[in-house]
This record gives structure tokens, C-alpha cells and sequence, in this order.
């Protein structure tokens, strides 16, 4: 597993000059795994902020080969491009230069419009790494609602209002989904550790087949939070347990950090995003209780999946 | 003229665009000085800095400069930090947040 030094001391696959607001907290996903993997690599980008910002002809802040056709399509497509390049290295047209092939997706690309390519791509057993990353909404559109956003935030078309407490809906949990395809390798981390982020990347692709990691990123914008507490919140996001950080290897879940006595309620967490701050008004209370056991459950049942398939039988 | 990302106008026609409306140039953005968004400006002091990289790994514009250096004493390559590239910052004071209390290195000013 690599060391900061040695992330820091290749050469930026993905560099600066993007349009991304001030204080954003997907670049460095790419950066950081795109620095975790050794072999030569292309990206496959769907819409969203990630291939909105980076690829705005002529400038690209790639350095690796970037490919985007549409919205729904990214895993679609990554797979078919890992698909054409073994079919070449097969009938000796290309070299084999061990490609690998990576593709991002932010939380509407990936989670709504995306789903049935992903789906598509995974159970077809390509060997490609699919990388969302989740900011909770569409973002890139003016934050609208998306299945990725947690209850009771605020969004443009889940707004706050007299009679509605923003979105009703519980958040969807992709990493299971995923874990239903019967794939090698599922994970969940968070943009603000690049420790567990770079190892989880590096692990990953060490398997062979399609693997799915699904990253937490903070938007300032959609979160209304400060741009300098980028790296704080996803951090505290998983001391609050809201967003454990776990993989699944071969369908065993195994518990990547357990906050214990560190474990903070989930309103402090909560209290710093203007997306949450109509929860902390005189009469919504029950809100703030129902989400944190809400929280408390999902932990408890995680936990115990974790420690069941710890046992050695 | 050949096209490069340099010297793309918007004004160009269809037939005078690369083919496929490829990128040509990896990594071109840098020519898109977003440095003068910003309204505060972090300031880096080269004497405090441990070179811990924390600030290289959080920034998300790929401000921080670093510079492969031989330590003497170990014999052992080592990775430095060599300060900020302020032509792209944006400002955001992740890496005065990030920077461990006790070296303060960086901190956040008016932007000038």
C-alpha cells in the first residue's frame, strides 16, 4: 500500500485548470486513484461535474486517455472499450500493455440514470473498476434531488417548505446493490481519507473482473457548507456513522475503521450543511431523533454483518 | 493553421477542428489560469513545512509543487514540498485546514 511520498512523487495524471468550484470534493478522488494505479489506464467519464469541468473543448485536465458519449452510459461504455481491447490484444492487432480501465460517475449518473448500465456491466464480468463519486444530488444542474440524497435535505426540487421537510425518501445503498451483482470487489469510502481511498483503489485493482467502490464527496454548493471544511465533513460523516467505510470482498463484508468511543452524534455532522439547517428550528426535533436512529440502526446492522462473516467456521 | 488548444478562438468551422472533436493536448486546462477566482490566497512558509504532502493530497486544483530530493542522511529518495501554484488556486483554504495544528505552515490571506 502506498505511501503519500510515493503517491506524490509520480507524475498528476489529472492536473488543475478545471472548472470546479472553489473548495470541490471530487478532483482529488481522481487524483489520488488515478496516483494508486500503477499500470497504464482509461477513463471513461459520465455527465456530471466530473466530465463537465475537466473536458471543456479544447482544454481537458486529463492526461490519460478520457472518453465520454452520454449520461446513462459510462459503465456501458468503459465496458466496451475493455471489451474491444481484449478483443485486439487477442487476434495480435494491439499489444498487450495491460490497460486497465476506470469509470467515473457522480451520484445521478451512477445511481438513477445510470443503474442499468452499471448493472449491465457488472454482471456481464467485465474488468473494469467503476468509481462513484457521491455528493447527494445532481449537482451540476442546479441540485436537484437525485436517489443519493439523504432524507430530510434540502434540494431544488425536494425543497423545505411549510409542509414538506425537504426529500421524504430515504437514501438509496448502492454498495449493496452492487454486492447483489456477485461481483469481487465492493467498497465504500470517502474522498477526505486518502489512506483508505488509494488502498481501497490499489486493492481493487489487484482483481481481476468488475469491481465498484462508491466514494462520499462533499459539495460546498449543493451542501451550502464552507469550502474549507471539504475534507472535515466526509471525515465526520463517517465518525457519525452515516457512511461507514467497508468493503466486500467475494460477498464477506469486512469493516474497514470503526469510530468506537470516537462515534459523534449525527446533528453535529448535520449542523455544519445549510442542506440540514431547517432540522435544527423549534418543532423538528422528532426529525432529528428519527434520522440518528435511522443512522444507529443501519451501523448496528452493518456491524453485526461484519462480525458474522469474521468468524472463522 | 494547425489547431492547438492555444489558439482556439470558438470561432473555428467544422472542417477546421481536429477530427472526432478530440482533445489534442493532455492536460491543456492548465492554460485556464482559474487562480483569479479567488478572494482569500493561502500563503505557504517553506521554514515551518514538515512536507507531510497532506495539503498535496486534499487540494483539488493540483496546486502543491513537489520536488523528488535524495535525503543525505538515509540515501533514501524523499518527496518535498515545494509550495503553492497560485496561477490556479481557487482559494478554498483546504490545505490551511488540513495542515497539521502544530506546524501551521500555511495560512489564508487577502488575496491580492
Amino acid at each position: 500500500m502506498a505511501t503519500l511520498k510515493e503517491l506524490a512523487a509520480q507524475e498528476e495524471k489529472f492536473v488543475g485548470g478545471h472548472t470546479s468550484c472553489a473548495g470541490c470534493g471530487y478532483p482529488n478522488i481522481f487524483r489520488l486513484s488515478l496516483a494508486a494505479i500503477k499500470d497504464p489506464v482509461v477513463v471513461v467519464g459520465a455527465t456530471g461535474c466530473c466530465e463537465v469541468n475537466t473536458s471543456i473543448f479544447p482544454y481537458t485536465s486529463w492526461k490519460v486517455p478520457f472518453l465520454h458519449s452520454a449520461f446513462e452510459n459510462s459503465a456501458a461504455t468503459c465496458s466496451g472499450v475493455e471489451a474491444a481491447y481484449q478483443s485486439l490484444v487477442k487476434s495480435g492487432k494491439a499489444k498487450d500493455e495491460n490497460f486497465r480501465f476506470v469509470a467515473f460517475g457522480g451520484d445521478g449518473g451512477t445511481y438513477d440514470i445510470g443503474l442499468q448500465s452499471l448493472s449491465g456491466a457488472m454482471e456481464r464480468g467485465h474488468d473494469l473498476l467503476y468509481i462513484c463519486y457521491d455528493n447527494g444530488a445532481y449537482m451540476n444542474t442546479g441540485i436537484q434531488r437525485s436517489g443519493a440524497t439523504p432524507r430530510y435535505a434540502n434540494t431544488t426540487t425536494a425543497p423545505v417548505g411549510k409542509v414538506k421537510p425537504g426529500k421524504l425518501q430515504k437514501k438509496k445503498d448502492l454498495a449493496k446493490i452492487m454486492v447483489g451483482h456477485n461481483v469481487p470487489y465492493v467498497a465504500q469510502t470517502i474522498a477526505g481519507n486518502w489512506k483508505d481511498l488509494t488502498n481501497k483503489v490499489e486493492k481493487a485493482m489487484s482483481i481481476r473482473g468488475p469491481k465498484f467502490i462508491v466514494v462520499l464527496a462533499t459539495c460546498p454548493l449543493g451542501w451550502a457548507t464552507k469550502t474549507q471544511d471539504t475534507v472535515k465533513l466526509t471525515q465526520m460523516a463517517v465518525d457519525s456513522c452515516f457512511w461507514p467505510l467497508y468493503e466486500v470482498e467475494n460477498g464477506k463484508y469486512k469493516l474497514s475503521y470503526d469510530p468506537k468511543d470516537k462515534k459523534i452524534p449525527l446533528a453535529e455532522w448535520l449542523k455544519l450543511q445549510g442542506r440540514f439547517k431547517h432540522l435544527f428550528k423549534p418543532g423538528n426535533e422528532n426529525l432529528l431523533a428519527e434520522i440518528q436512529a435511522e443512522v444507529d440502526q443501519d451501523w448496528a446492522d452493518l456491524k453485526a454483518l461484519c462480525d458474522f462473516h469474521s468468524q472463522k467456521v | 493553421m494547425t489547431f492547438t488548444a492555444g489558439n482556439y478562438t470558438g470561432k473555428l468551422t467544422v472542417t477546421e477542428l481536429p477530427e472526432g472533436g478530440i482533445w489534442t493536448e493532455p492536460g491543456s486546462s492548465l492554460m485556464r489560469k482559474t487562480g483569479d477566482w479567488k478572494t482569500l490566497q493561502p500563503v505557504w512558509d517553506g521554514q515551518k513545512c514538515i512536507s507531510c504532502l497532506t495539503c498535496w493530497a486534499y487540494c483539488p486544483d493540483s496546486c502543491f509543487k513537489t520536488e523528488k530530493v535524495l535525503n543525505e542522511k538515509t540515501g533514501k529518495e524523499d518527496v518535498k514540498n515545494r509550495g503553492i501554484d497560485l496561477d490556479h488556486c481557487k482559494g478554498c483554504g483546504i490545505c490551511a485546514a488540513v495542515c497539521p495544528p502544530k506546524v501551521a505552515a500555511i495560512t489564508m490571506e487577502k488575496a491580492r
